[in-house]
């Protein structure tokens, strides 16, 4: 199994990593038991991602995609950022291991989440808007 | 480079290597040909038997060579199986895949397979498998010491128990051999696999003792090479030099073991008073001489490993991701750590050209990686929170 070069650099460099204090939206996928948590914080104004923060529990391709994730979504709007799929994640991380898709899959869901988390301290309801958010429930893992 | 995973594979020796060098060159002959250069082979080959059989202390007809330990595994549990009167297995929870997958593959042709289960240190019971053998019991196959946590099995007392009950039994010794006294007769075993490449020898080799009235089906049908049982022409340099790194190792095992010991008991003892929130898994004395496999929480280990590799420190370990599932270890999970510890955890695998002061490397990089994934963990905020 091969790491591409980006997620290598994205993996031993990872841009946005940390929290942030004044955040207003904070989104966490994923389960421990797959050894992949992925937690969101953002800054919101205007319907503008401002700024961004990450923190992850899991392998190098869950790192690197968190990375890459905050980076494609910083900056933008709302409605940009709610069209960031895995494989937008992949394609920009250069590609990732079958095996390792998933952790893309994370990412884009928990962008997902964090934005569902700031319409809901709006008081709006998040599904007609950002759809079905998943915890987990997409997860693969065989556990029993 | 700092090489700590010794029980993926280890260097080969330079001793070694110039024992195979002539039968990769001049003395290619095929050891089955009659004329000068065959006859050179087949004596070479007779040579490192007889070299095996004495470290083992095992007759000459019972050490068959293999092109690997999986293949000796394989060869030993299909080959019992099939020459079994019952259709009933045992083995246990925390074998390689070399075993636990051909057991699998048996059960999909009919056998029924018990998994013994083992405590939290890592360990069979003898009575678990006394309850579990039952009149068509075929074979029991219970690994000599893992090779992950390093744990050594009681394999006399399992094997004296399998014996009472007229049940053939395995063991699969590939990590054990070379890094602790093996002999067939003082653990009273029917059939034990070895590999070349654990013990400074080259990949691609293997043997499978099977003692003389074992009753078990041939593996490879062609030539008469290997008494008729395992035919392929003899890879001739390998099977050298197999045998040449069995003597190193049988020569300086006391003192080996004692160095890896005191590599493995520093570094274990270094780890647990440098990094908090760690667990060694596997029995604390009851171990390879060269293993120390932790679990650290709040981190992946595929993360661990990536980190510890730029730092170029090679080593192993038990997480979902290093081995393409998302499920991790199955010999963590049988010990009874939870999935997320599972998933942190690291072995390191020492070897004689490791020194202390490498340790001290290996245990300052470590610190400082894993603290750096716990700051980037939504697991470790919690604890971190309530240390401030």
């Amino acid at each position: 199994m091969l790491y591409s070069e980006k997620v290598m650099d994205h993996f031993s460099n990872p841009r946005n990593v940390g929290e942030l204090e004044d955040a207003n939206a904070v989104g966490e996928v994923g389960n421990a038991k797959c050894g992949d948590i992925m937690k969101m914080y953002m800054k919101i104004e205007d319907d503008i991602i401002k700024d961004i923060r990450f923190k992850t529990f899991g392998c190098g391709a869950a790192v690197a995609t968190s990375s890459m994730a905050t980076e494609l979504v910083k900056g933008k709007t709302i409605q940009e950022a709610l069209k960031v799929t895995n494989k937008a994640v992949v394609e920009a991380l250069e590609g990732l291991p079958s095996v390792k898709v998933h952790c893309s899959v994370l990412a884009e869901e928990a962008i997902k989440a964090t934005i569902a988390d700031y319409y809901k301290r709006q008081g709006i309801d998040p599904a007609p808007i950002v759809g079905h958010t998943a915890d987990c429930d997409n997860c693969q893992c065989h556990h029993g | 480079m700092i090489y700590v995973d010794h029980a993926a594979t280890t260097p080969l020796k330079k001793e070694v290597l110039d024992k195979m060098m002539p039968y990769l060159t001049s003395e290619f002959g095929n050891p089955s040909s009659i004329y000068t250069s065959g006859r050179k082979a087949k004596i070479a080959i007779n040579e490192a038997r007889a070299t095996l059989a004495g470290i083992l202390g095992a007759k000459e007809n019972e050490v068959f060579f293999t092109g690997s330990g999986s293949e000796a595994d394989n060869w030993a549990i299909k080959g019992a199986a099939k020459m079994a009167k019952g259709k009933h297995l045992i083995t246990s929870a925390i074998e390689h895949h070399a075993v636990l997958h051909t057991f699998d593959s048996l059960r999909k042709e009919g056998y029924e397979v018990t998994y013994l289960p083992v405590d939290a240190d890592g360990l069979v019971s003898p009575q678990d498998l006394e309850k579990a053998i039952r009149p068509d019991t075929g074979l029991v196959s219970i690994m000599a010491a893992n090779n992950e946590i390093g744990v050594i099995q009681p394999i006399c007392e399992l094997a004296l128990i399998s014996k009472e009950h007229k049940v053939p039994f395995h063991t699969d010794a590939v990590q054990a051999f070379g890094n602790m006294p093996v002999n067939v007769d003082d653990w009273g075993v029917d059939m034990l696999s070895i590999s070349a490449h654990k013990i400074g020898g080259p990949k691609g080799v293997g043997a499978l003792y099977i003692r003389r009235g074992t009753r078990v089906a041939n593996f490879i049908h062609g030539g008469a090479q290997e008494f008729g049982r395992r035919a392929s022409t003899e890879n001739v340099a390998g099977i050298v030099g197999f045998a040449h790194a069995a003597k190193l190792a049988d020569e300086h095992l006391d003192e080996n073991i004692q160095k890896l010991t005191q590599l493995r008991d520093y570094y274990i003892k270094k780890v647990k008073e440098t990094i908090p929130y760690c667990r060694l898994n596997g029995h604390p004395t009851k171990r390879l001489p060269g293993n120390a496999n932790f679990s650290f929480e709040f981190i992946e280990g595929e993360s661990l490993l990536l980190m510890l590799d730029m730092k170029g420190i090679e080593a192993s370990s038990g997480s979902a991701c290093t081995s393409g599932s998302l499920d991790p270890s199955h010999v963590l999970l049988a010990i009874g750590l939870a999935h997320e510890i599972a998933h942190g955890s690291l072995r390191i695998s020492f070897g004689v050209e490791n020194t202390i002061e490498q340790v001290d490397i290996i245990v300052r990089e470590l610190a400082q990686i894993v603290q750096r994934l716990r700051d980037m963990s939504p697991l470790y905020e919690k604890v971190a929170r309530k240390q401030v």
